[in-house]
């Protein structure tokens, strides 16, 4: 018998009501009479709360690129720039080290610290290679000409991809900076709550990726 | 080698700035001398730069606030002094210093004396009221607090070295922009805000994750006090809407820095995208202020009726529902940018709607009044003032809501007088009212009634001479921000409003006569029971201060009103509940990150406003490095003694118990 | 600060328990069995993928309907990045995680949906002037 069940009142039988003044008969941690939760759901959920802001940083740059995008000043647009087999490369480059990631986790639950440095070095080298398209994907538009100063739309492009780029190479330097941390200190609580934080980081930008390659990309170069 | 900076940066050739610059540059020095003579460094530093605990970090965001405060007053009366001497006339502050003032005295007053003003109000009392020991992530918080004044502490650096923004206090593009702004002002806005609105982003990460995850045992989401529901609801929208003002400064920053093309003239940027986005950040943000304030009046007005808060789960739905409805209303601070009518009606239609759960506030705190016993200690009178203005306020408010109203009242000295109105009676009066609530418990003893009430009497009459005639030059069609005017019909206006800033100074100097008076007399002032108020939630059962810890046992929670509970039954029982068994405590350690990432955030920004690369560098190098020693910290938490615990809980029960026996041998 | 130090529940006992977010569903499972959710997640997030590109790269898809198409294709690969990799469910112990979710979402949906009507709005009635050129009438 859940404890749902048990500390319902016999006239509120699906606890619609309020009971002795509120919901407080939940024993979950952060949902009443739990008291405060353990320090690692606390560290997960602050975490995620600064990724859910931000997303929404990422959202006003979204928005920017969408207003601006049609704002090529007699320039290029989309059409003319975006080499979609270069972004296809891109995007299993960082699926791929997303999964990696993911096995790396599931090293640190088990605390296997050969698995681990193994996982996180291919998440590595993946990201890196993510990282090294792109660059080189700017650093040819610029040679062209288009670079950020040319009109709106490019700047609106280089900003947006170019600050999910920025948070990737701010990723890897985390991702070095774990490494050298577990290498360290072990598989320590606090240690492994950070390495939660980073897992966490490194999916949240797969998932704004996601969004990327398919508005900017996907969009912009076939539609 | 040093970029942009040259001495020309120092405003040798113009006597005010100068001599501002100089009066608060020999204050400052003064003060460091001072503090270092009478050997009050490692104290300082051991106690309170380095503190990770929330009650310290909370007294220095509202330090920062008064220090600021004065500084956005002093423009304050600058700009209305000015505005009085300007009718057909040239003033006595050229347009190009008047510019900076109106700039800095909006930039100061929004971002480093309200918005600290709350939030530290919100770091002393939230924990307490929740029951729990500090927040969920301390030295982040001290991050978050150190880079809020690395912001502060970048405004005024303007003053004396090089300029500050002449766009106002929100830097509209094309304005804004290289091209017409190309001195160093806008830069210092622009880096300040992006470095204290990452201290600002983290205090809300901060407060979300503490009132969701971490309450004390039995406290459920609706016996949580009021303030706390404000407190998440506000930092909900901190969460939500401070990435975007980052993100879109940054987009200036690039246009400025880089050439970009997002808000410029020429290469298709669009300077109407700035202005929405800004306002997406900027209409949640006067909700991130007026929340806590009205957390802070529902505390109050509770504990001086003496009576529950009237309607606890409307309030909760009310404060919930504005933090939502915040994000659907920010185009009516752009009705006549030109996005036509039916957009217009929408959010006009949203931003008269968002007046219905304030409204529902307003009920239940007159409805806890009525059949309360009322106790007029000035946080109360800084209450009730509040209600009667801040109604007015934001009936101007709703006014404004209405587009064609709007069109011919937008940017008019009616519009500066409906969010002074809102702001000051909401804000200010609130932090003036949360201050003199709870500095008995932070410090120890009660501030000076006498002083309080002549503070609140001066500054609610300066308010009403000041805007008041505000209103009427709104209507009348005076425009804001003007350096001089020649309209003879507004001349008696301005010179009255500009008397009424003489009465607010009064009002400003009964403060700092309360505070100087409280510090001397404080002996008899003292607060020996904890609980000077009678109140009615859990940081009321602390010793005043509370310990480093807090609560010896964190306390089980069986119901709203959590401490008045416990209190009843003692009173009913004429005797304190029986002792806890005492344990050992862990404290998180101080640490100096803090301070440290704050300094390096400052030699950046400074760095970036005067293009000093090499400096940047260096800057970024030791922000980075600061990290890593944190992280690498193997020993992360001290142990309280359960002796000393034992110690500092016996001596609250026995005040306690003397204060029982007093009150049952009076009855 | 939490008092209660340990990260597990006393007794093992899951009733309305909490969780964290990216927290792996069961403790204690096994290599084999904690990378399961992990391989089916790339799997169908590389499915997703691959039909994304070959929609937009091929015309299968009505041409007007493409955007609606990838944009559909695109939030399901994002939830199969947040079920499978983030493991965030639907369930009571997963309550806090998914409300601070859709407040976000919400957040994004307003910032941008917002923001792409009014500049709509503006930029038909305030069209960006060239010299010599006067409003319309």
């Amino acid at each position: 018998m859940t404890i749902a069940a048990a500390t319902a009142e016999p006239d509120d039988p699906y606890r619609i009501g309020h009971g002795r003044g509120g919901y407080g008969d939940s024993e979950a941690t952060g949902h009443g009479a739990g008291g405060p939760a353990p320090r690692r759901i606390v560290t997960a959920y602050g975490f995620w709360i600064f990724l859910l802001s931000d997303i929404i940083m990422f959202s006003a740059f979204f928005a920017s690129y969408a207003v601006l995008a049609g704002q090529t000043a007699g320039g290029p647009g989309g059409r003319d720039l975006f080499d979609l087999r270069n972004v296809a490369i891109e995007t299993g480059c960082l699926l791929a080290s997303s999964f990696a990631c993911g096995v790396a986790s599931v090293a640190a639950e088990g605390r296997e610290p050969i698995w681990f440095y193994a996982a996180m070095a291919v998440t590595f080298l993946l990201g890196a290679a993510f990282i090294g398209l792109e660059v080189h994907e700017f650093a040819g538009l610029a040679a062209r000409g288009y670079g950020p100063q040319r009109s709106a739309f490019l700047t609106a492009f280089f900003t947006l991809v170019g600050c999910h780029g920025l948070h990737v190479s701010a990723g890897l330097l985390w991702l070095l900076t774990m490494m050298a941390q577990v290498f360290a200190k072990g598989f320590r609580a606090d240690i492994l709550r950070r390495f939660t934080c980073f897992s966490l980081f490194w999916h949240a930008l797969d998932i704004i990726w996601v969004a990327l390659f398919t508005v900017v990309y996907l969009l912009g170069a076939g539609a | 080698m040093f970029g942009k900076l040259t001495w020309s940066a120092i405003p040798f050739d113009q006597p005010i700035p100068l001599i501002a610059a100089g009066i608060v540059a020999g204050a400052m020095f003064a003060v460091l001398v001072w503090v270092a003579a009478k050997g009050w460094v490692p104290y300082l530093w051991q106690e309170w730069i380095t503190s990770v605990d929330h009650k310290r970090i909370g007294v220095m965001y509202t330090l920062l606030a008064i220090v600021m405060l004065l500084r956005g007053f002093i423009d304050a009366i600058m700009m209305r002094s000015q505005q009085a001497l300007a009718f057909r006339a040239p003033g006595y502050l050229p347009p190009e210093h008047y510019d900076q003032i109106f700039s800095a005295h909006g930039t100061i007053m929004i971002f480093f004396a309200a918005m600290p003003m709350m939030i530290g109000l919100m770091n002393f009392a939230v924990p307490l009221q929740l029951g729990i020991r500090d927040v969920a992530f301390p030295t982040l918080n001290s991050v978050g607090f150190w880079l809020t004044a690395t912001g502060a502490l970048l405004v005024n650096i303007s003053l004396v070295i090089g300029e500050f923004a002449r766009t106002g206090w929100l830097p509209f593009p094309p304005l804004s922009e290289a091209p017409y702004s190309p001195g160093v002002g806008v830069d210092y806005y622009l880096w300040s805000l992006e470095i204290s609105g990452a201290g600002t982003l983290v205090t809300g990460i901060n407060f979300v994750t503490t009132i969701l995850k971490t309450r004390a045992p039995g406290m459920s989401y609706l016996r949580m006090p009021m303030f706390c529901w404000t407190a998440l609801a506000s930092n909900l929208l901190i969460v939500a809407a401070f990435p975007v003002l980052t993100a879109t400064l940054a987009m200036l920053l690039l246009d400025r820095y880089l050439g970009f093309h997002f808000f410029t003239n020429t290469g298709g940027g669009n300077m109407m995208m700035f202005m929405n986005l800004i306002w997406v950040w900027g209409h949640p943000e006067v909700y991130i202020l007026v929340l806590p304030a009205f957390g802070i009046y529902s505390e109050v007005v509770s504990t001086f009726s003496r009576k529950p808060l009237f309607g606890y789960r409307s309030m909760v739905i009310a404060t919930m529902a504005i933090c939502i409805i915040s994000f659907t209303v920010w185009l009516h601070h752009f009705f006549t940018m030109g996005a036509g009518a039916d957009v217009n009606a929408v959010f006009g239609i949203a931003t008269t709607i968002i007046a219905v759960p304030t409204g529902v506030k307003i009920f239940n705190w007159l409805f806890t009044m009525y059949g309360g016993r009322i106790y007029f200690a000035s946080p109360m009178l800084w209450a009730v003032g509040f209600m009667v203005t801040f109604v007015i306020g934001g009936m101007t408010g709703v006014l404004l809501a209405v587009p064609p109203a709007d069109f011919v009242l937008h940017n008019s000295l009616f519009l500066v007088a409906h969010f002074h109105n809102v702001i000051i009676a909401g804000v200010l009066f609130a932090g003036f009212a949360g201050l003199t609530y709870w500095f008995p418990k932070a410090f120890g003893f009660r501030l000076h009634e006498g002083w309080g009430k002549a503070a609140f009497w001066f500054s609610m009459t300066g308010f009403y001479v000041v805007f008041v005639p505000l209103y009427v030059l709104g209507l009348s069609g005076m425009t804001r921000r003007l350096q001089h005017y020649d309209v003879a019909q507004w001349r008696p206006w301005v010179l009255i409003a500009a008397f009424g800033i003489v009465i607010m100074a009064c009002g400003a100097a009964c403060q700092a006569a309360q505070l100087v008076v409280s510090i001397r007399r404080r002996d008899q002032l003292r607060d020996v029971t904890g609980d000077p108020w009678d109140g009615r939630s859990l940081e009321w059962s602390t010793p005043s201060p509370p310990p480093a810890f807090n609560y010896p046992v964190l306390p089980h929670v069986e119901d709203g009103e959590a401490y008045w509970t416990v209190k009843q039954r003692a009173r009913e029982q004429g005797g304190l509940h029986e002792e806890p068994d005492y344990a050992p405590i862990e404290m998180p350690r101080n640490s100096a990150t803090g301070f440290v990432c704050a300094f390096f955030a400052t030699i950046m920004g400074f760095a970036l406003i005067w293009n000093i690369w090499w400096l940047l560098v260096l800057g970024a190098i030791g922000a980075y490095a600061t990290f890593v020693v944190f992280a690498w910290r193997d020993v992360p938490e001290y142990v309280i003694p359960a002796a000393e615990v034992a110690r500092s809980d016996r001596a609250n029960r026995n005040a306690r118990r003397e204060a029982l026996a007093a009150e049952a041998a009076r009855s | 600060m939490s008092e209660a130090a340990e990260d597990r529940p006393a007794g093992g006992e899951r009733r309305f328990s909490d969780r964290a977010p990216g927290e792996p569903p069961r403790e204690g499972a096994g290599f084999a069995r904690g990378i399961r959710s992990y391989l089916i997640g790339l799997g169908l997030a590389v499915g997703l993928t691959v039909a994304s590109f070959y929609f937009a790269a091929s015309g299968l898809v009505w041409g007007p309907a493409l955007p609606m198409a990838l944009i559909v294709l695109a939030i399901a690969q994002m939830g199969v990045h947040l079920a499978f990799f983030l493991h965030i469910t639907t369930g009571p112990d997963s309550t806090n995680n998914v409300l601070a979710l859709a407040f976000g979402v919400l957040i994004v949906f307003l910032v941008i949906a917002g923001s792409l009507w009014i500049m709509a709005n503006l930029n038909h009635n305030m069209p960006p002037m060239r010299q010599g050129m006067s409003m319309p009438r």
